[in-house]
């Protein structure tokens, strides 16, 4: 019978990535819901002495697999492995963090696995010993709440930024194990040659707790510096809409929404954005949302908490200064 | 090279109104707008490409019902070579892993070099790409931001990954990517384009000449059972804040301070 939660840490060289946390936090919840453990994947090189700390935020064992080829992450040597030991432990849920390696992951994993999958979950839960998920459909305009049928483990991933992290408690430290695996030279057909690192300090939109966006209204790309003044200020990340990278304001990779990314900081400024449902699907599940639009009719004031009707380029500024006086 | 674009017909959701039908088991889908699923257009718009660039052919396929002809003749226009349509009853209410068997039957039927998928579908999880590259046994790289073709045998993709990074990959062909969007600009599509392939014949394959067993497949195949669907909470929309810009200025500020997490 399959028994206890397990969950994947996300590292790279050797650094937890903020939804580790996440899914282990949410992980203990639906633990202690089932009265099972809560046991963390751990792949990678030489991070053995990393692992005991991951009981901080809720871990009772932490598994680990050491190998040189674990690093980076690559499909074939993270599917390869999490299959087998998934095999020999048969846990109840294996639940992964939606980011861009999760999803890489999921899919792929479930399918050798053969067992259904849930992807981009915003909201999880125990109902009568099974995992109940919910997830955001057509562009969030509709929610979709599912189950398993014969299929264990039942496989979810959840979307970043949502699910609530622990307070770590540095009392506590998991059990740690070796895990035993094999992997095959023969079945890594993927060869990381280099990794362009970004330099520019930004933290990544998907991982930003604050972000300032810009859209239709910033009316070109040098107007963007009143948006990163603003963001220096409170230490966010600037996002755009799809219309203002259309425009060619900014690079594709800045852009929030259906098309590009799903983000779920704790404060998203919107700023001549007037919330197109592409838009919305991306930044929604933010936890307070502002938006500063001329136009009163705008549809982001639906999905905004504060709004302010104004011109952003009195508005923006001005608050940048206030906001300097203060942090 | 031989290249297979997997697409699929979603609803609109910027020109629909979506919303549960009376039993919770659908969406209501009287009136609905179909189109192509927007990452789609990118793998097809890069299978082009890559085609014109070095030789082969494009080959797209949808799983669907007989109107999603319609999005396969679409993407012919666009300038792919041939359209097949996999459509059977037993294909009704498919998850994610049932499509990816019956695109699997197809394409073992065929030889392919590349198979491309969009990154994700509007009303799916994102998933058919790996689980199809799992079932095939061939490797996979997903939202795929750049592709370059190093010889018969090897590609070298871009993928955006976290941090704003991007990694540079080197994949054993044959292999499945998922297409980002971003990574080109897919091509206008004109009333005389779709007129001109009009009476292209596009093939229709069943369960039966596919080999699928109609219990692996469907709702009888599907391990991800749907409890219902509901619409959110719409929210009470924003506190509107007034008064001169001075004053909204300070308002904004105390709020950020209390509810923003600024300090």
């Amino acid at each position: 019978m399959a028994q206890g939660v397990w969950t994947i840490a996300e590292q790279r060289n050797g650094e937890f990535r903020k939804i580790t946390y996440e899914m282990i936090s949410e992980g203990k919840r639906l633990a202690d819901a089932l009265g099972q453990e809560l046991t963390v994947l751990l792949l990678g090189s030489n991070i053995k002495d990393k692992a005991a700390d991951l009981g901080q935020y809720g871990a009772d064992k932490v598994l680990v697999a050491d190998d040189a080829r674990l690093e980076p992450y690559t499909t074939d040597a993270y599917v390869s492995v999490i299959a087998e030991l998934t095999k020999a432990n048969e846990p109840a849920i294996l639940l992964i963090g939606g980011s861009v390696q999760g999803k890489d992951l999921a899919g792929r994993l479930a399918a050798r696995l053969d067992v259904g999958m849930a992807q981009d979950c915003t909201e999880l839960l125990i109902d009568g010993g099974n995992l109940v998920a919910i997830r955001p459909i057509y562009a969030g305009k509709l929610y979709a709440k599912v189950t398993y049928e014969n299929s264990f483990p039942q496989m979810a991933t959840a979307r970043p930024n949502v699910m609530a992290m622990n307070e770590p408690d540095s009392s506590k430290s998991a059990e740690v194990a070796d895990a035993s695996f094999t992997l095959d030279d023969g079945m890594l057909k993927t060869k990381v040659v280099n990794v362009d690192k970004d330099t520019s300090g930004k933290v990544d939109l998907t991982e930003a707790d604050k972000i300032v966006s810009g859209g239709r209204g910033m009316k070109g790309a040098d107007e963007f510096k009143i948006l990163e003044d603003l963001a220096d200020v409170i230490g966010a990340s600037v996002g755009a809409s799809r219309s203002a990278v259309d425009a060619g304001w900014r690079e594709h990779t800045d852009q929030v929404g259906q098309t590009g990314k799903v983000v779920s900081p704790s404060l998203y400024i919107a700023c001549g954005i007037s919330g197109a449902i592409q838009h919305l699907a991306g930044m929604s599940t933010s936890k307070v949302i502002v938006a500063i639009n001329k136009d009163e009719d705008a549809p982001i004031f639906q999905k905004a908490d504060y709004g302010v009707v104004a011109d952003l380029f009195d508005v923006v500024p001005a608050l940048t200064e206030e906001l300097k006086k203060i942090v | 090279m031989e290249i297979l674009v997997c697409i699929k017909m979603v609803p609109d959701t910027a020109e629909n109104e979506i919303e549960p039908n009376s039993d919770g088991t659908d969406i209501e889908r009287d009136d609905l707008v179909y189109s192509v699923n927007e990452w789609d257009n990118y793998a097809v718009e890069e299978a082009i490409q890559i085609r014109d660039n070095i030789g082969g052919s494009v080959t797209v396929v949808t799983a669907g019902d007989e109107n999603s002809e319609e999005i396969l003749r679409r993407e012919m226009a666009m300038g792919a070579d041939k359209g097949i349509l996999l459509s059977d009853e037993a294909f009704l209410n498919s998850d994610g892993k049932g499509i990816a068997t019956i695109l699997r039957a197809e394409i073992e039927k065929g030889k392919y070099d590349l198979i491309l998928t969009g990154a994700q579908a509007d009303d799916g999880a994102a998933q058919v790409g790996g689980m199809l590259a799992a079932m095939l046994d061939i490797p996979y790289a997903s939202l795929v931001s750049s592709i370059e073709i190093i010889d018969d045998t090897r590609i070298k993709v871009g993928r955006e990954i976290e941090g704003g990074n991007r990694e540079m990959n080197e994949i054993d062909l044959p292999c499945v990517l998922s297409i980002q969007t971003g990574i080109n600009e897919p091509r206008y599509v004109g009333i005389r384009g779709i007129r001109k392939v009009a009476s292209l014949d596009i093939p229709v394959h069943n369960a039966s000449e596919l080999n699928i067993s109609p219990d692996t497949v469907g709702e009888a195949g599907s391990m991800v059972k749907k409890i219902d669907y509901f619409v959110p909470e719409p929210g009470e929309g924003a506190e509107i804040l007034e008064g001169s810009n001075e004053e909204i200025i300070e308002k904004l500020v105390d709020l950020l301070k209390s509810n923003g997490g600024i300090k």
